[in-house]
This record gives C-alpha cells, structure tokens and sequence, in this order.
C-alpha cells in the first residue's frame, strides 16, 4: 500500500510511523524546510518539502499510484484543497481528512470529502471518560454503517438490579460488553442483572445517543 | 448589488472602493485589521475583522442577502474554500475567486467553480504583446 501524508506536525509523523511499521510505503508532504530536516532524521527519505495543495507537487509525489491520501495539517482550507485534488483529479481511493475546526465537517462532507475525522471530537471524549462524571462518552462513529459506539454508566436507580430483559433500555441498542469494577468483562446475556457503577459498551444507531442517556436517566 | 469581498489586499481593495463607488453595498473581510488602512476614509462600504473561510463569519457579513462573493486573499487554498461555502452551502448567485496557481484554478474551474489566475493571465498577455511585436 501507498500512502500519501499531507502535513508532518505530530500526527503525520505518528501515522507515518504506523504505516512504516506495518510495512507500508508513505510519502510526506511538508512545507516547512525545518520540519522536513527534521522528518528526514526521524524516519528517513520519507518527505518531500512542498505544498500538499500543488498538483505539481502531487503529480512528483507519485499521487497516480496512491492508494490512501490523507490531510493532517492544522490548516482545514488546505487539508480540504488537497483532499478534493486528491479524490476528484487523482481519483485516489481512500481520501480522509482532519478537520480541525468541528464546524466545518458537514462542509466537508458537502463538497464531497466525507471521510473526517474532527480534531476535537475524539480529544474531548477521550477526557470525559477520564473525569468518570460523564454518564454516556462516544467511543467510535461508524460513520458509513450509521453506527456509534459508546460507552454508558448504570447510575444508582430502577435499572440497576434489573436483568437486561427486563430493563427499560431502548431495543435497538446493543449491549456488547459489561465491564464491572473488579471482575471480568463479559459478554451479557438477556438474563445478566446490572448493577449501579457497571458499565456498558453499546453499539447503537446514529444520533440515537440522547434516547439512550434518557432511558438510563429514567 | 450586495458584494462581499475576502481579502483586502491591492485587488481586494481596489474592487471594494470602484463598487462603492457605484453605490453597491460593498463589504470587505480580511483577519489583518491593518490592512483596511488602504482603503481610503471616504470608503462608503463596510470593513469586518475575521476569517470569511468560517461560516458564521460569512454569516455575519450578510452573505445570505450576497449577490457576489469574490475571494482574493494571497492563500489559494482559502479563496478556495470560502468561494465553495458561498456558492455550495449559501448559494451566492454570483462567486468569484482567484487562485495564482493555474493548475488548481483550472482544477477548481471544471468543478464549476469561477477560478481565475492572474499568473496566467498575465503570461497571455505579455506571450501576446510579444507576438505582436
């Protein structure tokens, strides 16, 4: 696999790193000189110092061989140019994005570039989760399926000491883990019986995550 | 007309003070407050602080009453991106952005979009005046 990374801050060179241990080939556009100097000493000739937005640019990068192309720069105007270069001339098959400003996903998605990930989003979550006050924490969006995964808390009340069958918890969200402090995580059946502070690693529809914290709440 | 302009650079500038001179409502963004200092004081159009690649910044500029939007900033990249969310997300009738790598303005054009390059206009231009000689 060929991969094309555009941007060599922290998580280009991450996602590089991964890529290159997994036995992938990658290419970095960078284009600060410094940072290129410094990616050259790191990880070897895997950068080309340019801009990731220059067809030219990509044209030497080898962008017709491409299989994945992904834009990290902190820069969402050039992570989108570079992105829509990449899907809609070099029709590259797997175009992703970072999109550093939330609000500019839907716009991405808009023009096309429908595979982002938001700077934000996965950062944040991943705090809630550490503070343990946060009775529902997104885990994952399984955007293509319409599918999340999150992560909820059995707060003291009805449901706990409740079997799952008999609980209040909207059918179509599906509980495929319970982590319980101190013991095993397992896999509940209909007749498991939760207790409060358990919690549940739930796949569910999209959007659907305001119904579920409300059966809990309940 | 409701004009809003991105970018007060010469072009940006320029453009803002001949449409105000025709009575249009004019309207020019840029993120350097400085650099509405060219624009002369008896400039009848407004001038807004921000990033016209932000949608609540457009927004604020008015651009769903906009007739035009023209974005020359000195980034390609961002004219890009505003004049996509003006003519895609607020459906300017009229969007035009300049982008000095011609490549990508040729790009950026057979995606419909008004991309012009001043690169390559100037090259036409002097490859003419040199043919003519």
């Amino acid at each position: 696999m060929y991969s094309i990374i555009v941007g060599g801050g922290d998580l280009g060179r991450a996602l590089a790193r991964e890529f290159l241990a997994n036995g992938h080939e990658v290419l970095i556009i960078e284009k600060e000189a410094a940072t290129c100097e410094q990616l050259k000493d790191e990880l070897g000739s895997v950068s080309l110092c340019s801009i990731g937005s220059e067809i030219a640019a990509l044209t030497r990068a080898g962008i017709e061989r491409a299989d994945i192309f992904i834009a990290v720069t902190p820069e969402d105007d050039d992570n989108l140019a570079a992105c829509e270069i990449a899907k809609r001339k070099f029709n590259v098959n797997r175009v992703i994005s970072k999109v550093n400003n939330p609000r500019n996903e839907h716009i991405f998605a808009k023009l096309g570039i429908d595979c982002t990930v938001n700077g934000v989003g996965p950062v944040l979550e991943n705090i809630k989760i550490l503070t343990g006050i946060f009775p529902l924490v997104h885990l994952f969006n399984f955007k293509e399926k319409e599918l999340e995964l999150v992560l909820v808390k059995v707060p003291d009340g009805p449901l706990a000491d409740t079997s799952l069958k008999d609980s209040v918890l909207p059918v179509d969200a599906m509980i495929i883990l319970l982590i319980r402090q101190g013991e095993k995580s397992e896999i509940p059946t209909p007749e498991t019986v939760l207790q409060a502070g358990d919690e549940l690693v739930c796949l569910i529809p999209s959007g659907s995550a305001k119904s579920l914290q409300a059966a809990l709440a309940n | 007309m409701n004009i809003i302009i991105m970018g007060c650079g010469r072009v940006g500038a320029e453009l803002a003070r001949l449409f105000a001179a025709e009575e249009h409502k004019v309207t020019i963004i840029d993120v350097d407050a400085n650099s509405f200092d060219v624009l002369l004081t008896d400039f009848g159009g407004t001038t807004l602080l921000g990033d016209a690649t932000d949608e609540e910044m457009l927004e604020k500029a008015g651009i769903t009453e906009a007739d035009a939007f023209i974005a020359v900033t000195r980034d390609d990249d961002k004219n890009g991106m505003a004049a996509q969310i003006a003519k895609q997300i607020f459906n300017v009738p009229k969007v035009i952005c300049r982008m000095y790598d011609p490549l990508q303005a040729e790009f950026f054009a057979s995606l419909g979009l008004e991309a012009i390059s001043p690169v390559l206009l100037f090259v036409q231009l002097v490859k003419e005046k040199i043919r003519d000689n």
